[in-house]
Protein backbone atom coordinates (compact mmCIF):
# COMPACT_ATOMS: atom_id res chain seq x y z
CA UNK A 1 0.00 0.00 0.00
CA UNK A 2 0.99 3.55 -0.87
CA UNK A 3 1.41 5.88 1.66
CA UNK A 4 2.23 9.29 1.45
CA UNK A 5 4.93 11.40 3.51
CA UNK A 6 3.14 11.09 6.90
CA UNK A 7 3.66 12.80 10.36
CA UNK A 8 4.28 9.80 13.17
CA UNK A 9 3.25 12.69 15.95
CA UNK A 10 0.18 12.84 17.85
CA UNK A 11 0.02 16.84 17.46
CA UNK A 12 0.22 16.65 13.93
CA UNK A 13 -2.10 13.86 13.80
CA UNK A 14 -4.52 16.10 15.42
CA UNK A 15 -3.73 18.63 13.00
CA UNK A 16 -4.29 16.54 10.10
CA UNK A 17 -7.49 15.51 11.85
CA UNK A 18 -8.64 19.14 11.78
CA UNK A 19 -7.94 19.75 8.43
CA UNK A 20 -9.77 16.21 7.40
CA UNK A 21 -12.73 17.35 9.23
CA UNK A 22 -12.71 21.10 7.65
CA UNK A 23 -12.63 19.47 4.10
CA UNK A 24 -15.49 17.82 4.76
CA UNK A 25 -17.57 20.88 5.10
CA UNK A 26 -16.27 22.63 2.13
CA UNK A 27 -19.05 21.54 0.06
CA UNK A 28 -17.96 22.56 -2.64
CA UNK A 29 -14.41 21.05 -3.68
CA UNK A 30 -12.79 20.94 -7.52
CA UNK A 31 -14.36 18.99 -9.89
CA UNK A 32 -10.64 17.05 -10.19
CA UNK A 33 -10.80 16.58 -6.30
CA UNK A 34 -7.17 17.54 -5.55
CA UNK A 35 -7.43 14.96 -3.45
CA UNK A 36 -4.13 14.68 -0.38
CA UNK A 37 -2.31 11.65 -0.39
CA UNK A 38 -1.65 10.90 -4.03
CA UNK A 39 1.82 11.11 -5.51
CA UNK A 40 3.46 13.28 -6.13
CA UNK A 41 2.54 15.30 -2.97
CA UNK A 42 2.13 19.14 -4.08
CA UNK A 43 2.75 22.35 -2.61
CA UNK A 44 1.43 25.26 -4.09
CA UNK A 45 1.89 28.46 -3.36
CA UNK A 46 2.58 32.20 -4.71
CA UNK A 47 4.15 35.61 -5.10
CA UNK A 48 3.17 38.94 -6.55
CA UNK A 49 4.66 37.54 -9.64
CA UNK A 50 4.94 33.56 -10.06
CA UNK A 51 2.65 30.66 -8.67
CA UNK A 52 5.28 27.97 -7.39
CA UNK A 53 4.17 24.54 -7.58
CA UNK A 54 6.34 21.73 -5.88
CA UNK A 55 5.70 17.86 -6.68
CA UNK A 56 7.50 15.79 -4.61
CA UNK A 57 8.34 12.92 -6.90
CA UNK A 58 11.46 10.99 -5.56
CA UNK A 59 12.98 8.51 -7.57
CA UNK A 60 11.04 9.45 -11.02
CA UNK A 61 13.13 9.28 -13.68
CA UNK A 62 13.37 13.06 -16.06
CA UNK A 63 12.26 10.82 -18.97
CA UNK A 64 9.32 9.41 -17.99
CA UNK A 65 7.73 13.07 -16.64
CA UNK A 66 5.93 14.97 -18.51
CA UNK A 67 4.36 18.53 -17.41
CA UNK A 68 1.41 20.09 -19.70
CA UNK A 69 -0.35 23.38 -19.64
CA UNK A 70 -3.40 22.72 -21.32
CA UNK A 71 -6.34 25.85 -21.26
CA UNK A 72 -5.22 26.59 -17.70
CA UNK A 73 -5.18 23.04 -16.15
CA UNK A 74 -1.55 22.00 -14.98
CA UNK A 75 -0.82 18.10 -15.63
CA UNK A 76 2.21 16.30 -14.18
CA UNK A 77 2.57 12.83 -15.14
CA UNK A 78 5.39 9.96 -15.43
CA UNK A 79 6.14 6.43 -13.82
CA UNK A 80 7.91 5.54 -11.30
CA UNK A 81 9.45 2.04 -11.51
CA UNK A 82 9.33 -0.11 -8.69
CA UNK A 83 12.80 -1.98 -6.89
CA UNK A 84 10.64 -5.18 -5.94
CA UNK A 85 11.68 -7.96 -7.52
CA UNK A 86 9.21 -10.10 -9.32
CA UNK A 87 7.44 -12.90 -7.78
CA UNK A 88 9.41 -15.99 -8.80
CA UNK A 89 12.19 -14.75 -6.86
CA UNK A 90 13.32 -15.88 -3.63
CA UNK A 91 13.60 -12.61 -1.52
CA UNK A 92 11.02 -11.40 1.06
CA UNK A 93 9.59 -8.12 1.01
CA UNK A 94 9.19 -7.15 4.39
CA UNK A 95 7.31 -3.20 4.05
CA UNK A 96 6.21 -1.98 0.93
CA UNK A 97 4.87 1.83 1.29
CA UNK A 98 6.41 3.08 -1.41
CA UNK A 99 4.47 4.17 -4.33
CA UNK A 100 4.99 2.40 -7.77
CA UNK A 101 3.58 2.35 -11.47
CA UNK A 102 1.87 5.23 -13.22
CA UNK A 103 0.95 8.69 -12.06
CA UNK A 104 -0.79 12.03 -12.87
CA UNK A 105 -1.91 14.90 -11.01
CA UNK A 106 -3.66 17.73 -12.43
CA UNK A 107 -4.19 21.75 -10.85
CA UNK A 108 -6.16 24.54 -12.14
CA UNK A 109 -4.15 27.06 -12.10
CA UNK A 110 -5.82 31.17 -11.65
CA UNK A 111 -6.48 33.07 -14.76
CA UNK A 112 -3.71 35.46 -14.68
CA UNK A 113 -1.38 32.33 -15.31
CA UNK A 114 1.02 33.14 -18.17
CA UNK A 115 1.29 29.42 -20.45
CA UNK A 116 4.04 31.10 -21.90
CA UNK A 117 6.33 31.37 -19.40
CA UNK A 118 6.52 28.22 -16.99
CA UNK A 119 9.83 26.75 -15.77
CA UNK A 120 10.16 23.15 -14.45
CA UNK A 121 13.10 22.26 -12.35
CA UNK A 122 14.01 18.79 -11.05
CA UNK A 123 16.40 18.35 -8.02
CA UNK A 124 16.97 15.93 -5.83
CA UNK A 125 13.39 14.65 -5.97
CA UNK A 126 11.25 17.91 -6.06
CA UNK A 127 9.85 19.32 -9.16
CA UNK A 128 9.60 23.03 -8.88
CA UNK A 129 7.07 24.76 -11.11
CA UNK A 130 6.85 28.13 -11.71
CA UNK A 131 4.60 29.77 -14.07
CA UNK A 132 4.63 33.59 -14.30
CA UNK A 133 1.35 35.86 -13.50
CA UNK A 134 0.37 37.65 -16.40
CA UNK A 135 1.77 41.51 -16.44
CA UNK A 136 -1.16 42.67 -16.76
CA UNK A 137 -2.82 41.18 -13.51
CA UNK A 138 0.79 41.98 -11.16
CA UNK A 139 -0.49 44.79 -8.80
CA UNK A 140 -0.27 48.19 -10.32
CA UNK A 141 -0.01 51.37 -7.83
CA UNK A 142 -2.47 53.88 -9.76
CA UNK A 143 -1.09 57.08 -9.25
CA UNK A 144 -3.78 59.94 -8.36
CA UNK A 145 -3.65 62.67 -10.52
CA UNK B 1 6.55 -13.37 13.73
CA UNK B 2 8.95 -10.90 13.97
CA UNK B 3 10.33 -9.37 10.75
CA UNK B 4 14.05 -8.42 10.93
CA UNK B 5 13.62 -4.76 10.44
CA UNK B 6 10.82 -3.60 12.42
CA UNK B 7 9.01 0.12 12.30
CA UNK B 8 9.01 1.76 15.69
CA UNK B 9 7.71 4.90 16.80
CA UNK B 10 9.63 7.64 17.92
CA UNK B 11 8.32 7.75 20.99
CA UNK B 12 10.47 10.72 22.69
CA UNK B 13 8.84 12.91 25.99
CA UNK B 14 7.18 15.59 24.96
CA UNK B 15 7.22 18.64 27.73
CA UNK B 16 5.46 21.95 26.96
CA UNK B 17 1.98 23.32 26.50
CA UNK B 18 0.24 23.61 23.20
CA UNK B 19 0.34 26.77 22.47
CA UNK B 20 4.56 27.10 22.55
CA UNK B 21 3.75 26.33 18.87
CA UNK B 22 7.40 26.43 18.32
CA UNK B 23 8.94 23.55 20.62
CA UNK B 24 5.80 21.63 19.72
CA UNK B 25 7.15 21.46 16.54
CA UNK B 26 10.62 21.02 17.05
CA UNK B 27 10.83 17.33 17.35
CA UNK B 28 8.14 16.85 14.62
CA UNK B 29 9.49 14.93 11.33
CA UNK B 30 7.51 13.21 8.57
CA UNK B 31 8.01 9.36 7.99
CA UNK B 32 8.72 8.37 4.90
CA UNK B 33 7.60 5.41 3.10
CA UNK B 34 9.96 2.73 2.55
CA UNK B 35 10.76 -0.16 0.63
CA UNK B 36 12.17 -3.10 2.70
CA UNK B 37 13.62 -6.44 0.54
CA UNK B 38 15.48 -9.37 2.17
CA UNK B 39 17.46 -11.62 -0.23
CA UNK B 40 19.90 -14.48 0.85
CA UNK B 41 22.93 -11.94 1.25
CA UNK B 42 21.25 -9.27 3.30
CA UNK B 43 18.62 -6.59 3.28
CA UNK B 44 17.86 -3.93 0.78
CA UNK B 45 16.07 -0.48 2.19
CA UNK B 46 14.60 1.87 -0.09
CA UNK B 47 13.59 5.42 1.42
CA UNK B 48 11.68 8.12 -0.40
CA UNK B 49 13.58 11.83 0.73
CA UNK B 50 12.52 13.88 -1.94
CA UNK B 51 14.67 17.75 -1.43
CA UNK B 52 17.62 16.08 0.72
CA UNK B 53 20.46 16.59 -0.28
CA UNK B 54 23.64 14.59 0.83
CA UNK B 55 24.67 17.31 3.35
CA UNK B 56 21.79 17.05 5.21
CA UNK B 57 21.42 13.49 5.38
CA UNK B 58 22.20 11.49 8.59
CA UNK B 59 22.12 7.72 9.38
CA UNK B 60 23.17 6.51 12.47
CA UNK B 61 23.41 2.77 13.71
CA UNK B 62 24.16 2.44 17.02
CA UNK B 63 24.37 -1.25 18.40
CA UNK B 64 21.11 -2.57 16.74
CA UNK B 65 18.83 0.82 16.19
CA UNK B 66 19.06 2.64 12.59
CA UNK B 67 18.17 5.70 12.81
CA UNK B 68 17.34 8.17 9.47
CA UNK B 69 17.20 11.37 9.74
CA UNK B 70 16.97 14.14 6.81
CA UNK B 71 16.30 17.64 6.15
CA UNK B 72 15.33 18.72 2.98
CA UNK B 73 16.31 22.04 1.60
CA UNK B 74 14.25 23.42 -0.67
CA UNK B 75 14.50 27.27 -1.32
CA UNK B 76 11.13 29.11 -1.67
CA UNK B 77 11.12 32.59 -3.72
CA UNK B 78 10.33 35.71 -1.29
CA UNK B 79 7.27 36.36 -0.25
CA UNK B 80 5.30 33.22 -0.80
CA UNK B 81 2.01 33.02 0.24
CA UNK B 82 1.44 29.24 0.24
CA UNK B 83 -2.11 28.07 -1.21
CA UNK B 84 -2.04 24.22 -0.44
CA UNK B 85 0.17 22.31 1.36
CA UNK B 86 0.49 18.33 1.22
CA UNK B 87 4.27 18.43 2.44
CA UNK B 88 4.05 20.43 5.65
CA UNK B 89 7.61 19.58 7.44
CA UNK B 90 10.71 19.76 5.99
CA UNK B 91 12.69 17.03 8.24
CA UNK B 92 12.46 12.99 8.11
CA UNK B 93 12.78 10.52 10.88
CA UNK B 94 12.66 6.95 10.84
CA UNK B 95 14.20 4.61 13.08
CA UNK B 96 14.46 0.68 12.39
CA UNK B 97 15.48 -1.63 15.04
CA UNK B 98 18.17 -4.44 13.15
CA UNK B 99 18.49 -7.98 13.98
CA UNK B 100 21.41 -9.65 15.44
CA UNK B 101 22.65 -11.22 12.21
CA UNK B 102 22.61 -7.90 10.15
CA UNK B 103 26.30 -6.60 9.33
CA UNK B 104 26.50 -3.12 10.62
CA UNK B 105 29.91 -2.56 9.71
CA UNK B 106 29.68 -2.93 6.44
CA UNK B 107 26.54 -0.98 5.04
CA UNK B 108 26.46 0.96 2.08
CA UNK B 109 23.99 3.73 0.91
CA UNK B 110 23.66 5.66 -1.80
CA UNK B 111 21.33 8.72 -2.54
CA UNK B 112 20.07 9.97 -5.75
CA UNK B 113 16.77 11.70 -7.24
CA UNK B 114 15.67 11.63 -3.58
CA UNK B 115 15.71 8.23 -2.85
CA UNK B 116 18.38 6.56 -0.17
CA UNK B 117 18.99 3.02 -1.26
CA UNK B 118 20.44 1.69 1.74
CA UNK B 119 22.34 -1.96 1.65
CA UNK B 120 22.75 -3.73 4.82
CA UNK B 121 24.22 -7.18 4.18
CA UNK B 122 24.42 -10.10 6.66
CA UNK B 123 27.24 -11.39 8.62
CA UNK B 124 29.59 -14.16 7.13
CA UNK B 125 28.28 -16.37 9.75
CA UNK B 126 24.56 -15.79 9.06
CA UNK B 127 24.62 -16.02 5.66
CA UNK B 128 22.71 -18.97 4.26
CA UNK B 129 24.51 -22.74 4.44
CA UNK B 130 23.52 -25.60 2.81
CA UNK B 131 23.63 -28.41 5.23
CA UNK B 132 24.66 -32.20 3.90
CA UNK B 133 22.12 -34.57 4.88
CA UNK B 134 24.20 -38.12 5.68
CA UNK B 135 22.75 -40.95 4.94
CA UNK B 136 23.28 -43.59 7.95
Amino acid sequence: MYRSLFPRDVFAEMDRLQRDVQQAFDLSPSIRGFARNGFPALNVGGTSKTIEIYAFAPGVDQATLEVSLERGLLTIAGERKSPLPDAQSKVAVHINERFEGRFRRALTLPDDADPEAVDAKLRDGVLHITVQRRASAQPRRISIQ
Amino acid sequence: MRNDVQTTTSNSARSGTASQDRSRYSDTALTPPVDVIEDANGITLYADLPGVSREKLNLHIESDTLTIEAESDLTVPEGLASHHTEVGLARFRRVFTLSKELDTEKVSAELAQGVLKLRIPKAEHAQPRRIEVQVA
